[in-house]
């Protein structure tokens, strides 16, 4: 037991005196120290009103990737999924007919992509695993929501929008305008 | 619930504290069985937030199961998540790159000021004083954005991923690590000034929630509350990880046993934080930050064991492996747990009123304890 303690250092115990029991000097002292910080720069932003950019590689709330001529990247191939920890992503594949090649690219498509934003842990797996690069983590976070329900983000809410027919949408989510 | 408390006798009364309690600082019950003012007894029930995270991440493979132990320890999700990739990496053999040795550390030491930087500040809260809260909360701020350009996230960052880290740094990481080291080393004086030396904090401080050497050990008790009662706890020394080895950094052990004692050595402690810090931050070797690991982790049949010192204590991870991709079982030993132990026997004979003086120094987080 003796080994374990030789590092020890002991505190300084003594009684108070008098002037110090009294305890006015010691408020007295807390209160300078905070009066003071009235005259210093402010840590805090105003939320509402500012807002602080965040970092490039945030994990935010999801996207859905659309390639240069927006179509769909997304081939439904469960990757991100079966790479979840949570399991907050479903999905249902169809396959694309002639006639669609402007909307998707690949021959297979989501035709539903759901990820429930409330099961999800923001951990970037499905970013990782995806091999088609059609999911990424964004630098928003979910908004505050009534129901349970509107926290199950579908494919209206995930997908990009398209830069083609919606490049004012687009600048807009991306911070530009 | 009276015949449960046991010791009661005629005039005694028993009420709940928590487990919607702002002391408590989360989802702790505590049952007291009060004789007028005087406590006689502190039972803890838990459960309030159980999600069973041993047996979720039986179903989680070796890359996943990592970052849902963020969730226990919530102010240290980074060392646990460093206990859990260490556990792997035990089991893989893989070698873990210098860079990415020295980058978890740097992140450890930070998620350790961080943690303290609130304790801290909660602390003093639970005590009356407010305007210490804010001035943790401005330092854990910056350490939080630190964080947030590196890791991607401010909390439960995620960071580590078995065989190294998920990213590389941030270019400006160095830049803003020494603006910060700079900046907390300018207030620490004010924080003494302000909490530490002062007189009302301390009567309240001292004498409380007394803890003899001999107890910690059969209690079970690791970081600082054994530190505080003079007991070599810290794994970083006993069985260093990583590059602690290579560090120069002192345990800080205090004899007192009392809450002062576990508030100095937490104190001390973010100072100790801040000499590893300033030794590696300049030292970051080049190359990887991650070595290569397969796709999909197996770990051989077997058991592995790793500990790691935490914020509050020794954080355990046990896996038993099948030879398959998810572990067959997995075990943590949270420090909480243990240490909540202990406060039924800190504070019996006390006034109510210093319970949460002497339970504020436990620095429990509720998450870690009920896992
Ligand atoms: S971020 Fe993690 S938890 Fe969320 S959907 Fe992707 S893999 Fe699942
Ligand atoms: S988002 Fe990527 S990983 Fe997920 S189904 Fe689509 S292509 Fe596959």
């Amino acid at each position: 037991m003796q080994a374990l303690t030789n590092r020890a250092k002991s505190v300084d115990r003594k009684p108070m005196t008098f002037l110090e029991s009294i305890y006015l000097w010691n408020i007295f002292k807390g209160m300078l120290i905070t009066f003071r910080h009235i005259f210093k720069k402010q840590p805090t932003i105003h939320y509402p009103e500012q807002k602080r950019p965040f970092s490039p590689v945030f994990r935010g709330l999801h996207v859905l990737n659309r390639d240069e001529e927006g179509r769909e990247r997304c081939t439904a191939c469960g990757l991100c999924a079966v790479a979840c920890p949570a399991e907050a992503i479903t999905m249902e594949a169809a396959e694309r007919v002639p006639g669609e090649e402007n909307l998707y690219r690949e021959e297979k498509y989501a035709a539903r992509y759901e990820i429930n934003m409330l099961r999800c842990i923001f951990c970037g797996l499905c970013e990782e695993a995806c091999p088609k690069d059609a999911i990424y983590l964004s630098e928003t976070f979910a908004p505050a929501n009534f129901t349970r329900t509107g926290f199950i983000y579908g494919k209206t809410d995930l997908l990009i929008p398209n830069p083609k027919t919606e490049a004012a949408d687009l600048a807009k989510a991306k911070g530009e305008l | 619930m009276i015949e449960e408390v046991g010791t009661t006798t005629e005039g005694d009364l028993v009420i709940n504290v928590g487990p919607q309690h702002p002391a408590t600082h989360g989802v702790l019950h505590l049952v007291i069985t009060l004789n007028g003012e005087t406590i006689k007894k502190v039972e803890p029930h838990l459960g309030y937030i159980h999600r069973s995270i041993e047996k979720m991440c039986e179903s989680l493979t070796y890359r996943q199961f990592i970052y849902v132990t963020s969730r226990m320890d919530y102010l240290s999700a980074h060392i646990n998540n460093h206990a859990c990739a260490l556990c792997v990496e035990k089991g893989l053999q893989v070698e873990v790159p210098q860079r990415a040795q020295y980058i978890r550390v740097i992140m450890d030491e930070l998620t350790r000021i961080a943690s303290h930087e609130l304790w801290w500040g909660a602390m003093a809260m639970d005590l009356g004083a407010f305007t210490p809260f804010f001035h943790a909360f401005r330092e854990r701020e910056t350490i939080n954005t630190i964080m947030e350009e590196t890791c991607g996230a401010r909390l439960t960052m995620n960071y580590m991923v078995p065989g190294g880290v998920m990213f590389d740094l941030h270019p400006d990481f160095q830049k803003k690590v020494k603006a910060f080291i700079q900046q907390y080393t300018s207030k620490i004086n004010e924080y003494d000034e302000l909490v530490t030396g002062n007189i009302i904090f301390q009567n309240r401080m001292k004498g409380i929630g007394y803890v003899t050497k001999e107890d910690a050990i059969s209690y079970g008790c690791t970081g600082p509350v054994a530190r505080g009662s003079g007991v070599a706890s810290d794994i970083r020394k006993i069985a260093p990880y990583d590059v602690y080895d290579k560090v120069e950094f002192d345990e800080v052990l205090e004899t007192g046993g009392d809450s002062f004692a576990r508030y100095l050595v937490r104190v001390k402690e973010m100072q100790q934080s801040i000499r590893i810090i300033e030794q590696l931050i300049d030292n970051i070797p080049e190359g990887d930050f991650q070595a290569k690991t397969k796709a999909v982790l197996k770990l051989p049949k077997g058991e592995f064991y790793q500990r790691v010192e935490t914020a509050r204590g020794e954080l355990g991870v046990y896996i038993i492996s099948e030879g398959g991709t998810t572990p067959y079982r997995i075990k943590f030993r949270s420090p909480g747990f243990s240490n909540l132990s202990i406060l039924d026997h800190m504070v019996r004979g006390h006034k109510i009123g210093d319970l949460v003086a002497a339970m504020g120094t436990l620095d429990l987080v509720i998450p870690d304890i009920d896992r």
